[in-house]
């Protein structure tokens, strides 16, 4: 309908139902689509979140489900609310939790650093590539996504194995006589995590640098400036929202990462998502595992909101 | 020197280009460039002299941009050599080079401020903070920035960013800039402007500036000299005025200004005048040319240097025609008209319109039968 046949129609005092209700749809557009992640968000995120947070203050229950009520009625016509700190107080007093918050964060840390070191040139690499091959590079960065995580785990076991592919290569190559342990130490999770992971540091990287001015580092060369100078000076600074992106994306998952430590890892690498898988299926504590799981996004939530806060003060800089 | 009119410049400075033992700041020789099959820069030879604004001219594509990389190092010559200030250029990368340059997309650093964007050559060179300090001062008063120091790039106009990337470069006192399409970006208005403030500080800093541009317009304003560039090649190089009055070529005579360009065969050579038989009739050319009888040769004339009129001369002699106006072009303060010949030619004249037209109507007019005449030395002879 185009604005003219719109006028006629409300100076005629002629519009039906529909076309009102069009009209006013039309004019909340924007607050619909605005609406709607958050509705999504609120319902997925935000109430599992909420019931998690519940059973974290619940006590541990021989029944279905395993844990105690929050708000009871008794008979007197009393409400009761419980509100139970003692799992919190158990994951700060058990050294166990403590060593295993470190141990995850300590590997994730170290594996973005690695992921950064491999991902942040390889992702310059492709930039700065032809057409066709940048193309393909991209191809070949998203091509693993295509096979199941899972799978892609297993054949690392099948590559890291005491009697797998690399300590066999070896063995045959007369390099080495015994094999090398590899599988379940801390190495081959560190091999996982970095594995699975550079795709999420590469490709936010490679976004940012992408919108990189090349002509930049002509004029900085120009200027006098070498290549090493000119990449601490220019190109870093430039790339540092890319660089943060990443991180936070290999980062964050890799903390609470349960699959990689509990397969590649074995019993011998301690991260927090296996602890609280162990809690939660093996223990069948709800309560401590929702605990563990309450700290963790805590912990989760601090880089994040570092993160926001830089990203406001450059906002506001510009 | 400062203040005197960009416009007039040679009377001004000397012409070491014609001195035979001068010697040049800038000399390259037989360079070459090629990319996989395409040869962007071919076999060419310039020297360039101190203090100089010497702008190298061309369409896009001509090889003029892959020169001035040349210069500065960010290409490297397939074969040739270039000596700036008396040193071979070949192994020095753009860093140690005693070029600056200006980029046509300015290539200001968006993540410092003024200061900074200046301060980054400087720093380079290791220089004391307080001589930093006060080159930056100077430097923003000269392209009047002053005040500016603290802004980021994106938040300056067009003709601010312009300016800081001209200060970022000059700061360096550099032996030679180099100003990629310096003026593209900017509007027409201020663009004519900037024109003659770039003359201006380029007399007052005395630096020799080499100057790309696919502005005809531009490049006379501007220069001491050009070098006009087709394919890779130069095809003429000389004073705005020498390749405005004198071209050496139709190509030349076509991209510079518009010409009316005839074909034509070669009646007459004499000692002090050649007559040329065209689709316009005999040319008349009052000066004697390197050409003999009987040669296919070109005659260019300039739209401006033909006279218009509706009376018919009083006395007939050569280099006289009369057409049919065939279309006006209105320009304000002057008027092109397409004069339609008997046998189909079309000839532009352009006339400036002097006076004020009392009716709103013109005193020549579609249709009307017109006379046109032209000064025997304006016919240029053109065996290319």
């Amino acid at each position: 309908m185009t604005d003219a046949n719109l006028t006629v129609d409300r100076a005629a005092g002629s519009e039906n139902f529909v076309q009102r209700l069009l009209r006013k749809i039309q004019s909340r557009w924007r607050t619909i689509v605005i609406l709607l992640p958050f509705v999504w968000l609120l319902i997925f995120f935000l109430s599992p979140f909420l019931i998690v947070f519940k059973i974290s203050l619940a006590e541990l229950a021989i029944k279905s489900p395993p844990y105690t009520q929050m708000i009871e009625w008794t008979d007197a016509g009393i409400v009761t609310v419980r509100l139970v700190f003692d799992n919190f107080l158990y994951i700060f007093n058990d050294a166990l939790y403590a060593r295993t918050y470190v141990n995850s964060l300590k590997i994730s840390i170290v594996s973005t650093v690695f992921c950064l070191l491999i991902g942040y040139p390889l992702a310059y690499a492709i930039v700065r590539s032809s057409p066709v091959t940048r193309r393909l590079l991209l191809f070949a960065i998203i091509l693993p996504f295509w096979t199941s995580f899972l799978l892609r785990v297993y054949a690392w076991m099948g590559l890291l194995a005491d009697q797998g592919t690399i300590n066999n290569l070896l063995i045959w190559l007369g390099l080495i006589d015994d094999p090398i342990r590899m599988l379940y130490t801390e190495f081959a999770v560190y091999v996982g995590i970095i594995y699975t992971y550079l795709p999420f540091m590469i490709l936010p990287l490679y976004a940012n640098m992408e919108k990189l001015d090349a002509t930049l580092n002509e004029a900085a060369a120009d200027l006098g400036s070498r290549p090493t100078n000119t990449f601490f000076r220019v190109t870093l600074p430039l790339t540092m929202p890319g660089i943060i992106a990443g991180s936070l994306l290999v980062f964050i998952p890799a903390t609470g990462e349960y699959v990689i430590p509990d397969l590649l890892g074995g019993g011998n690498v301690h991260m927090i998502g296996r602890q609280l898988y162990n809690e939660f299926a093996r223990n069948v504590d709800w309560p401590v595992a929702s605990a563990v799981a309450i700290v963790l996004l805590l912990l989760l939530v601090l880089p994040m909101a570092v993160y926001q806060h830089y990203q406001g003060k450059a906002a506001e800089a510009q | 020197m400062v203040g005197q009119p960009a416009a007039n410049k040679q009377h001004i400075d000397a012409a070491p280009w014609l001195e035979r033992d001068a010697k040049p700041l800038i000399r390259i020789n037989a360079v070459t460039k090629k990319f996989g099959d395409v040869t962007a820069v071919n076999n060419v030879d310039l020297s360039i002299y101190e203090g100089e604004l010497f702008c190298l001219l061309g369409g896009s594509g001509c090889g003029k941009t892959t020169l001035l990389r040349m210069l500065a190092g960010f290409e490297v010559p397939t074969s040739g050599q270039i000596i700036i200030d008396g040193a071979d250029m070949s192994a020095v990368p753009p860093y140690e080079r005693p070029t600056n340059m200006m980029f046509q997309s300015y290539a200001l650093f968006p993540h410092m401020t003024v200061q900074k964007n200046i301060a980054f050559g400087l720093q380079q060179d290791k220089l004391p903070k307080t001589e930093i300090d006060d080159r930056i001062e100077a430097i923003l008063k000269l392209v009047e920035l002053s005040g500016y120091e603290k802004r980021r790039p994106q938040q300056l106009s067009g003709g601010q960013r312009q300016r800081v990337a001209l200060a970022r470069a000059l700061v360096k006192e550099p032996k030679v800039l180099l100003l990629d399409e310096p003026l593209a970006a900017l509007d027409k208005k201020l663009r004519e402007q900037t024109q003659f403030e770039l003359a201006n500080i380029q007399e007052e800093v005395g630096i020799t500036f080499v100057v790309v541009t696919h502005d005809q317009e531009e490049a006379m304003t501007l220069s001491s000299r050009i070098a006009v560039m087709n394919a890779g090649e130069f095809v003429q190089t000389g004073t705005p005025t020498e390749i405005y009055e004198f071209p050496e070529s139709r190509f030349v005579a076509d991209f510079i200004g518009s010409a009316n360009i005839f074909a034509g065969q070669v009646t007459e050579d004499g000692a002090d005048h050649v007559h040329v038989l065209t689709e316009l009739g005999v040319i008349h050319i009052d000066h004697g040319q390197a050409t003999k009888e009987g040669s296919n040769v070109w005659v260019a004339i300039r739209p401006e240097k033909i006279h218009l009129s509706k009376t018919a001369p009083t006395k007939k002699g050569p280099n006289q025609a009369v057409g049919i106006v065939d279309d006006i072009g209105y320009l304000g303060n002057s008027s092109i008209y397409k004069i339609r010949f008997e046998n189909g030619l079309i000839v532009d004249v352009t006339a400036p319109n002097l006076i004020r037209p009392k009716t709103r109507t013109h005193q020549i007019t579609w249709e009307d039968v017109v006379y046109l005449s032209w000064d025997a030395s304006s016919a240029m002879l053109l065996s290319k």
